[in-house]
């Protein structure tokens, strides 16, 4: 049993603790948005928070999240809401196929918890390991950016 | 219960208005575009409307989503079936009110005559006529959607992280399933030894799968299969560094484009040689699917392929069933530009649930597998030469095109046409690759015949027959490489010349809509600053016009830092669909032209993950500007494929104008730089 925090609730995972944490997300506890995409942490896709960072999620052992907070796709805003980033990605249409997307919301998200007031160059530095192929990608630093000014207010 | 009103629409009790268009979301924003024609057609809000996902269970048969023709092919019928729809419905408030049917209007979903209204809710219950001989209504719906940005539908879902795609698709006692591929092209199982009881293992030939009840388990049971494994390996793999040679080795078959007749004229001649080399669709989420064998004998499948109706007649034949006990249903994917392993990854999925004692199984590939299973976009190199006159003007052209084929897609040439096909104890084996008929654009020799007006021209393709490298179907097949070719060619030709690109390309180009592309972009570009380069293309011949300039920044290493297009589609359906779809084709390209090669030695693919088959990252995504032509009177045509070959260009002819070097080899590495140098 592992217990850990997640979007918020206090959890206990089943799952053997060598179990990536993106399984254990996806597998036991249902929560799909986080995505796999490569399961060597060189795409951004699967990233969550861990303690408010943003860690790849397919090469996390869920040992490594015990006692620590998690934080989702799902859970980047209370309930049905949205976190201001995700609000600027649909405004923006900052999509194609919205594969890409959680974990550049989950990166976007823990870059303005640090930086309300990110620069597009500090905006493109912290969306530099995920990857999209749709290319969206200048759409989601003005969405991004746009979501600092709604943050910082 | 829904009322059926038409094959494609039917109308449930709540005044929900379910539209099959048998057009499938590829992350393009179709089905949002396709919502916006039916809501107009039916004079429905669009919050009423629902978009159904192609299957082959219900729904329309139309064929594949694919080659930029959605919204030209599947528009019309489906405003047609709508715009009957809302005839029959207005005929029965008609006779309901007893007024006549020009009475009536419609508007937001709403009847009216004077003070009577009704619902398609309400009318659909008694519209008993069969809708399809019911005269389709004209005149009097508005065009409320069509020609508006209308959000994207598919966006909220996938945004809030809710379960949309497949791979989060969970079916009741579903199972996982992996399969442990061969580790090279060539290879084929040599021995097997025997598993232990609990790994639940499934083969057939050089086929291997496993199963586990979780995404983990079944990872685990894979690595444990693998170190059951050994296989018998060959070297079938063609020289990396001579695909020029390669491609040009044969046999082949001959594609006449373009015949002049006669000798070409005399006067001095140019000529060069390009090539790109394979490219991999890369997408972010690898294939998958899921597929449940039932007690009587039906299969069922859940797939995000572009033709789920093609796919599943591959499945029937290869699985020995009749296509009507085979139902194969659309989910959506990942971003699809092409023939990826979304079919192959299908029949992967059904033949492990073959042996799942009627559990459903899902399978998804791993990365590697998705870089180097999936078909490639064909490697292709294409001689150019051209008869100038004193002005340098083109008084004759010549281009010869080398590649492999263009289509594997399941049923093609008459084969399944799926991955594990080739690998089982009775193969059916997947040969080289064919072109799409002339009619449908080419494949290899797409875009291969210029748009301008050359006094004589000959145009010939050349696709390679046999190969050991699977290829297929990557977003504006040929053309990525023939506009490439020829618009670095014209450049060349213009500056031997010593004339401006723009003005050269105008002087051979009477095109209207083509000039006024290429002025556009031109325009909103800053044309006349050192450095820029052009590009254009009209996609297939017939397709959209797009223009593109690229401003770089080049030393060794080439930094795209805007692109600035213009394009033509006839008329919008939905102006920021449009965009994003020349954005995204403009980045695509882009990193197709700086970065992207498939690599491999003479046995395996080894471009198997994201550090060696690397893509274009935020930090190198270039500004992208979008002119829109607007042409609201002529039909529209599709936007995915129309920048690839026009960006391409731009970039390598930006590259010649900003430090003088000519690349004729994509990618546009620093590599390729030093030794264009050289």
């Amino acid at each position: 049993m592992t217990r850990l925090t997640v979007n918020g609730t206090p959890m206990e995972a089943v799952s053997d603790p060598g179990t990536p944490l993106l399984d254990v997300l996806r597998g036991e506890m249902g929560l799909t948005g986080t995505r796999f995409g490569c399961g060597l942490e060189a795409c951004g896709a699967c990233f969550v928070l861990l303690d408010g960072q943003p860690v790849a999620s397919c090469t996390t052992p869920l040992s490594v999240a015990e006692g620590r907070d998690v934080v989702t796709i799902e859970g980047l805003a209370p309930g049905d809401e949205l976190h201001p980033v995700q609000q600027a990605i649909l405004d923006e249409q900052a999509g194609q196929c919205g594969f890409c997307l959680s974990g550049i919301m989950v990166s976007a998200a823990a870059l303005l918890a640090r930086d309300p007031h990110p620069d597009e160059e500090a905006v493109v530095a912290a969306l530099d390991r995920n990857l999209c192929r749709c290319g969206v990608h200048r759409r989601v630093v003005r969405a991004v950016l746009k979501a600092a000014g709604e943050v910082a207010r | 219960m829904n009322e059926q009103l038409t094959e494609r629409v039917s109308i449930g009790p709540d005044g929900v208005i379910c539209v099959i268009a048998g057009k499938v979301e590829l992350g393009q924003g179709v089905l949002t575009a396709l919502a916006q024609i039916a809501a107009d057609a039916l004079g429905a809000d669009l919050a009423q409307v629902r978009m159904v996902a192609a299957r082959t269970d219900g729904g329309p048969d139309e064929g594949l989503t694919a080659g930029s023709l959605s919204i030209q092919r599947a528009g019309p019928p489906l405003r047609e079936a709508c715009a009957r729809v809302r005839a029959a419905c207005a005929a029965e408030a008609a006779r309901r009110w007893g007024v006549s049917p020009g009475e009536v209007t419609v508007r937001r979903g709403e009847f009216r005559s004077g003070d009577l209204t009704a619902t398609y809710a309400d009318l659909a219950k008694a519209v008993d006529v069969p809708v399809e001989e019911t005269p389709a209504a004209t005149g009097t719906a508005q065009s409320v959607y069509v020609g508006t940005s209308v959000p994207r539908l598919d966006l909220p879902d996938k945004v809030a992280g809710r379960p949309r795609f497949i791979h989060d698709l969970h079916l009741p006692g579903q199972l996982y399933g992996r399969v442990l591929r061969p580790p090279s092209p060539g290879a084929r199982l040599a021995r097997l030894s025997p598993p232990p009881e609990d790994l639940r293992v499934v083969r057939d030939g050089s086929f291997l799968g496993v199963l586990g009840e979780s995404e983990a388990a079944a990872d685990r049971a894979l690595g444990r299969l693998r170190r059951l494994a050994e296989w018998d390996e060959h070297d079938t793999l063609p020289d990396e560094r001579e695909l020029r040679t390669f491609l040009r080795a044969g046999p082949h078959e001959t594609i006449p484009v373009c015949v002049a007749d006669g000798e070409p004229p005399g006067g001095e001649v140019i000529e060069a040689t390009y090539s790109r080399p394979f490219l991999a669709h890369a997408s972010i989420a690898p294939s998958c699917a899921a597929a449940r064998w039932n007690a009587d004998g039906t299969l069922e499948v859940w797939t995000h392929s572009q033709g789920v109706f093609l796919l599943r007649r591959a499945l029937a034949e290869v699985l020995g069933l009749d296509v009507e006990h085979v139902a194969v249903r659309h989910v959506e994917g990942a971003g699809c530009y092409g023939h990826n392993g979304a079919d192959d990854v299908a029949l992967d999925a059904a033949l492990l649930a073959r042996e799942s004692g009627g559990r459903p199984v899902h399978v998804r590939w791993s990365r590697e597998d998705e870089l180097t299973w999936a078909p490639f976009g064909s490697a292709m190199s294409a001689d150019v030469s051209a008869v100038v006159d004193e002005a340098g003007s083109v008084r004759s052209w010549r281009y010869d095109v080398w590649s492999q084929g263009h289509i594997s897609r399941p049923t093609y040439g008459g084969r399944p046409g799926l991955l594990a096909g080739a690998h089982l104890e009775r193969p059916w084996t997947y040969g080289a690759a064919g072109d799409p008929p002339p009619q449908a654009g080419w494949g290899s020799a797409r875009n291969a015949e210029p748009i301008y007006d050359f006094p004589r021209a000959q145009v010939t393709g050349h696709r390679l027959t046999e190969t050991p490298i699977r290829s297929s179907a990557l977003r504006s097949l040929g053309a990525f490489m023939n506009v490439f070719a020829i618009e670095s060619f014209m450049d060349e030709l213009a500056l031997a010349a010593g004339r401006d690109p723009l003005e050269y390309r105008l002087d051979h180009l009477s095109d209207p809509r083509a000039r006024e592309v290429l002025r556009r972009a031109a325009d909103a570009a800053g044309w006349g600053r050192p450095g820029l380069g052009i590009g254009f293309a009209r996609y297939k011949g017939y397709g959209a016009y797009c223009a593109a300039v690229a401003e770089i920044e080049a030393d060794y290493d080439v930094r795209v830092r805007r692109l600035t297009l213009a394009v033509d589609v006839g008329q919008v359906v939905n102006p920021d669909g449009v965009r994003n779809q020349i954005e995204g084709g403009a980045v695509q390209a882009t990193s197709w032209t700086l970065k992207e090669r498939v690599r491999f030695d003479r046995r395996a693919i080894t471009s198997r993950d994201w550090e060696s088959y690397p893509i274009l990252r935020f930090s190198e995504t270039p500004e992208v500007v979008v002119e829109l032509v607007e042409h609201p009177d002529t039909p529209s045509v599709g936007s995915g494929e129309a920048a690839q070959g026009p960006v391409a260009a731009a970039i390598a002819n930006a590259v010649a104008a900003s430090i003088e070097v000519r690349v004729r080899d994509l990618p546009i590495t620093r590599d390729a730089i030093i030794g264009a140098i050289g």
